[in-house]
């Protein structure tokens, strides 16, 4: 449809594969050795931080969202991700702030 | 779009540039199937999101259970699980690679692969649950949980209703996650079989494309349950 996504098709993505395998091992890595580490409420910011960079790059590159030639493809992640934070902002949100009544 | 449409209903045969390969006349059914997969896909997003929601509230509440309690779980077979699970995705993205170019073999040995690895993902998993259920960590009459320390509080113990509560959603979220590796394994079952007979082809291979997004989401919900599950007040 797009030069870019025909462009993208004609060269082989193996390279970026197996990039992106590798980035997310070491994610993993990553995670699971900083589990140990005493890094206080950081802890829990780091490991959701990587797994969030690693749900990003498995969505953008293995499931194609980068390349997608429909837009719509797109639409259909950004809204639910919307309606996810929404779920969890709103509860989180509510039982953060019940103490102050 | 609307001059496409016309012309791939009458010269379907004869529209195959080389150039475009795949994306030429089944690009409209193309897209709208994936378009409707994405669209299950967030439906599955807003299914586990109440579990995660359901999650972070109690996991706020009783913060130190819960960290008790996650440290009874063999955080290495976790870290194992996720690498058998990424290394999938691999294999996932290259069957799908295969079939855009029409490597017959390459196709049939990765879909293969691919549910080698589900099938040692839900092995390790039985494991784990094993251990759980030795331990009487399974929600229920039996459940067992005293005098566990909780993590950075010395001298304080976990109560077992709370620590229960996590255990509740363990074996929630991993169940409903395995269950949907047994019906992703399914699926590649019937790709395997559907690939065999030589169905796909670089024009069509939507089947494959579709199945791989199944299987990508669900590695997706897995790289959030490992730190949340497995990694929380690991740290002595």
């Amino acid at each position: 449809m797009t030069e870019h996504s025909s462009a993208s098709e004609k060269s082989s993505p193996l390279k970026l594969y197996f990039g992106i395998w590798i980035a997310l091992l070491a994610g993993t890595y990553i995670t699971y050795k900083a589990a140990f580490i005493e890094l206080g409420p950081f802890n829990a910011a780091v490991a959701l931080g990587i797994a969030t960079i690693k749900a990003t790059l498995v969505a953008l590159f293995f499931m194609h969202v980068y390349h997608a030639s429909e837009k719509l493809t797109k639409l259909v992640v950004i809204a639910a991700l919307f309606f996810l934070l929404l779920l969890l902002g709103l509860t989180m949100s509510d039982y953060a702030t019940r103490p102050w009544s | 779009m609307p001059d496409s449409t016309l012309v791939g209903l009458h010269h379907e045969e004869e529209h195959h540039p080389e150039l475009l390969h795949h994306f030429a006349t089944e690009e409209q059914q193309r897209d709208a199937s994936s378009l409707g997969m994405w669209v299950f896909l967030a439906t599955e997003v807003m299914f586990f999101g109440g579990l995660f929601c359901a999650y972070l509230i109690y996991r706020r509440l009783y913060f130190g259970d819960f960290g008790a309690a996650s440290k009874s779980i063999d955080a290495t077979l976790g870290a194992t699980n996720t690498a058998v699970l990424i290394c999938s995705s691999l294999t996932v993205v290259l069957a799908v690679w295969a079939a855009q170019t029409a490597r017959r073999t390459l196709l049939l040995t990765m879909l293969a692969v691919t549910m080698l690895l589900g099938c040692v993902f839900l092995g390790i998993k039985a494991v784990e649950y094993k251990d759980k259920f030795e331990e009487h960590h399974v929600p229920g009459a039996s459940f067992s949980f005293n005098n566990v320390p909780i993590p950075g509080h010395p001298g304080e113990y976990a109560n077992p209703r709370h620590a229960q509560i996590f255990f509740s959603l363990y074996f929630v979220m991993t169940g409903l996650h395995a269950l949907h590796m047994i019906i992703g394994l399914g699926i590649f079952s019937w790709l395997l079989y559907a690939a065999w007979k030589g169905r796909f082809t670089p024009e069509y291979h939507t089947p494959i494309e579709i199945g791989g997004l199944y299987w990508h989401f669900v590695d997706i919900i897995w790289i959030y349950l490992f730190p949340l599950l497995y990694l929380i007040d690991r740290h002595p």
